[in-house]
């Protein structure tokens, strides 16, 4: 797996440079352009990043994610899912903003190298926020009766949360 | 509906800290907290720039186009009521390529145009039809090729391996996309058949 995740960076990197130059793309050019964009979009998020870690922060500080993974703990293990992840779980069709304050947080009181650090990782990076994918398609073209739209993509999003931890525990020793 | 829950955190948090007389960690986590999100958007600017940059010299190189040929011939096993060279197909593949590299920019506009495309020979025009569902579906689940971000923000918590969770986040994105699709083929499967059932004889083309 290690391998895998050191050449992922460098060969994609040379891929690209490779494709550009083949295809004659201004390389410097279409790199400023884009990190352009890239700084852009960062500071973009930042004021909803600011309000969503402030309230996460506040989250911990105050002693509700202890209380609500002891309340909850009976249930989650029974599944194999650390109860620590279950509000980035639930946080993550709804706030992209809002699931990346609850991973920072994870990463903050545990490793991201440690169990709940991949798990939580996995749950971030495989699935979408749902419900603002569903708002932005079909408001773009104002339909209102979705049909089986959201049991779906949430049956999905369920899945990617159920197989998260047990990926990790397979291909992580 | 984020407004509601922002609110309930906080409120949430105060009546948490009461219950457990934390006050003090509370009121220091209120400031540090607006700063940590500070730091971490600037954490991660250089590479998210990086990222953006490289993604572009791809993106100007039609990059998109090669991939939503790659693509089409899947594609068009999901979405039978589209012809392989019509618009609405067309725009589903570049959605899908542009959300493949990561190109969130690039693949809004893609997929509302494929929405406008499936729209116009959409008979009911407030009712979702199958192929739409497919699609929004298709695009709740995430199937971005490099997971740049969470790598990133692995890395400013101080991850030795950013990039060890890759394989896992393939491996699970595929499945959940799997589990998206055979569950909207089974919800479609009866609604297809009512349809069909109502007007007999209708066009051409869906009777599965």
């Amino acid at each position: 797996m290690e391998i895998i995740g050191n050449f992922v960076v460098p060969i994609s990197i040379a891929l690209i440079v490779i494709f550009g130059l083949c295809r004659k793309v201004p390389l410097f050019e279409a790199f400023t352009d884009g990190a352009k964009e890239g700084i852009v979009s960062m500071f973009s998020i930042a004021p909803s990043l600011i309000g969503l870690i402030t309230a996460v922060s506040m989250l911990r500080a105050s002693g509700f994610f202890e209380i609500l993974t002891d309340l909850l703990s009976p249930i989650t293990s029974a599944l194999g899912f650390p109860s620590e992840i279950l509000p980035l779980a639930l946080m993550r069709p709804v706030s992209g903003s809002g699931s990346f304050a609850l991973l920072n947080d994870l990463f903050k009181n545990f490793s991201p190298d440690s169990f709940i650090g991949r798990t939580a990782s996995v749950i971030a990076g495989s699935t979408e926020t749902t419900f603002y994918a569903i708002a932005v398609y079909y408001g773009s073209i104002g339909i209102q009766k979705t049909g089986y739209t959201i049991p779906a993509a949430l049956m999905s999003d369920f899945a990617g949360m159920v197989l998260a931890p047990l990926v990790i525990r397979i291909l992580i020793k | 509906m984020l407004g509601y829950i922002w609110g309930a955190m906080l409120i949430i948090s105060l009546i948490c800290s009461i219950y457990t007389g934390k006050m003090e960690e509370l009121s220091s986590a209120a400031l540090n907290g607006a700063a940590q999100a500070v730091e971490l958007t600037l954490s991660l600017l250089g590479v998210m720039a990086l990222w953006s940059g490289l993604m572009k010299i791809a993106d100007k190189g039609g990059i998109t186009a090669i991939l939503a040929r790659i693509f089409s011939p899947v594609l068009r096993i999901l979405f039978p009521d589209y012809k392989p060279k019509s618009p609405a197909l067309k725009a589903i593949c570049a959605n899908m390529a542009a959300n493949l590299l990561g190109l969130g920019n690039a693949a809004t506009p893609f997929g509302i145009a494929a929405m406008k495309e499936m729209q116009k020979e959409n008979k009911t025009p407030e009712v979702a039809n199958r192929s739409m569902v497919m699609f929004v579906v298709l695009n709740t689940a995430s199937i971005q090729l490099i997971p740049t971000t969470i790598a990133a923000m692995r890395a400013s918590a101080g991850s030795k391996q950013p990039f060890d969770i890759i394989v896992a986040v393939w491996i699970v994105s595929f499945l959940s996309l799997f589990v998206g699709i055979i569950t909207a083929k089974c919800f479609e499967a009866p609604v297809e058949r009512r349809r069909l059932r109502s007007n007999r004889g209708g066009r051409n083309g869906n009777n599965r």
